[in-house]
């Protein structure tokens, strides 16, 4: 499949090119996107943390769970409205970035992986009937929110 | 005092270590991300007691828990940012240290330093009164949305940084920045 034509579809938008035309764009996107990404950091340490047993451990994973989806959603969302533009503005350069597919791979298997098993794992709390245990779930998911993040900032550098 | 400062960044960013890192993309860039991975920590776990601080998450869980168990992970992320923080200075200090929005992160970061200081000397005391409120009190509140606009501040003038826009090396530039900057152009 070639995925050159998309690309440069999505470089040609409007949006792309001026975020490319503006010295301040880019940057102020940038933070905002930044800032998503510690925002979606504390939803799911506080869950990642209670399901390796630590953390606020006196608390049920599905009560923190319950508390963490807003900002979890929220954040998400955050990240995806300021990360299609950035996209837009070099998806050339992305497409020819290792990083930039790693980074798309972690966040797809992540956010699967977060919305089914890792609910899933909280919500059933420590019951014989959960997908995974607990402190595999939440290794998993650190791993893979690792490489969304290594991938992000390595893109910036490539 | 200026200039003594810049003289001493001067001769830091002569040394060899500094020079060694600011040429090596490799070793940069990795402790740049791992900057950015103890910010997810650190910030993390910040934004979440603020929330609690303001009643939009956890409100069942007691302030003084989500304190408690939150606070050994927050001041390891932080211990991590200001290691990884000080070595990326280290790599580039003349810049760093001329740098408007450097100059703006760290005055951010003494206030909400401040902040936190002001929250644990005034304000989490009496905090058995108001432990299982979903609302903490007011001036509670006013010290969560307080840090959690200075550290957000923090992050965008701490991104900024990379940008180049008002360097001492860019001239010409406004005598405010310059003076902001402690910008003595050469030409």
């Amino acid at each position: 499949m070639d995925l050159l034509p998309f690309f440069q579809w999505c470089y040609a938008t409007p949006i792309g090119e001026g975020i490319r035309n503006s010295t301040w764009l880019f940057p102020v996107i940038e933070s905002f996107h930044l800032l998503g990404l510690g925002l979606t950091a504390g939803a799911v340490l506080i869950v990642d943390l209670r399901l390796l047993g630590v953390g606020l451990s006196k608390q049920s994973p599905a009560q923190l769970w319950a508390g963490a989806r807003p900002w979890l959603l929220g954040s998400v969302t955050l990240m995806f409205a300021s990360g299609i533009p950035l996209f837009l503005s070099e998806s050339i350069k992305c497409l020819y970035s290792f990083a930039f597919w790693v980074k798309m791979t972690s966040l797809f298997l992540v956010l699967l992986f977060t919305f089914t098993v890792v609910s899933r794992v909280a919500q059933t709390g420590l019951t014989a009937d959960r997908p995974l245990p607990p402190r595999v779930t939440a290794l998993t998911s650190l791993i893979l929110w690792f490489g969304v993040a290594w991938g992000g900032r390595w893109i910036g550098f490539s | 005092m200026g200039t003594t400062l810049l003289g001493f960044f001067e001769q830091l960013g002569d040394s060899p270590w500094s020079v060694a890192l600011h040429e090596s993309e490799i070793a940069y860039s990795l402790i740049e991300s791992f900057h950015v991975w103890s910010l997810c920590l650190f910030f993390g776990m910040t934004v979440m007691f603020d929330l609690r601080l303001l009643g939009w998450t956890m409100r069942k869980v007691p302030v003084s828990e989500v304190i408690r168990r939150l606070q050994p992970w927050t001041i390891a992320g932080f211990v991590l940012m200001v290691i990884s923080g000080t070595i990326l200075f280290y790599a580039i200090p003349v810049r760093s240290y001329q740098n408007l929005f450097f100059r703006t992160k760290m005055l951010l970061l003494l206030l909400a330093g401040v902040n936190i200081l002001i929250f644990h000397s005034r304000i989490f005391p009496s905090v058995a009164k108001w432990d299982a409120d979903a609302i903490p009190p007011r001036a509670a509140r006013v010290a969560g949305a307080l840090s959690l606009v200075l550290w957000v501040g923090i992050i965008f003038s701490g991104r900024m940084i990379a940008y180049n826009w008002f360097d001492c090396d860019r001239q010409p530039q406004p005598e405010i920045i310059n003076f902001l900057t402690s910008c003595v152009p050469t030409d």
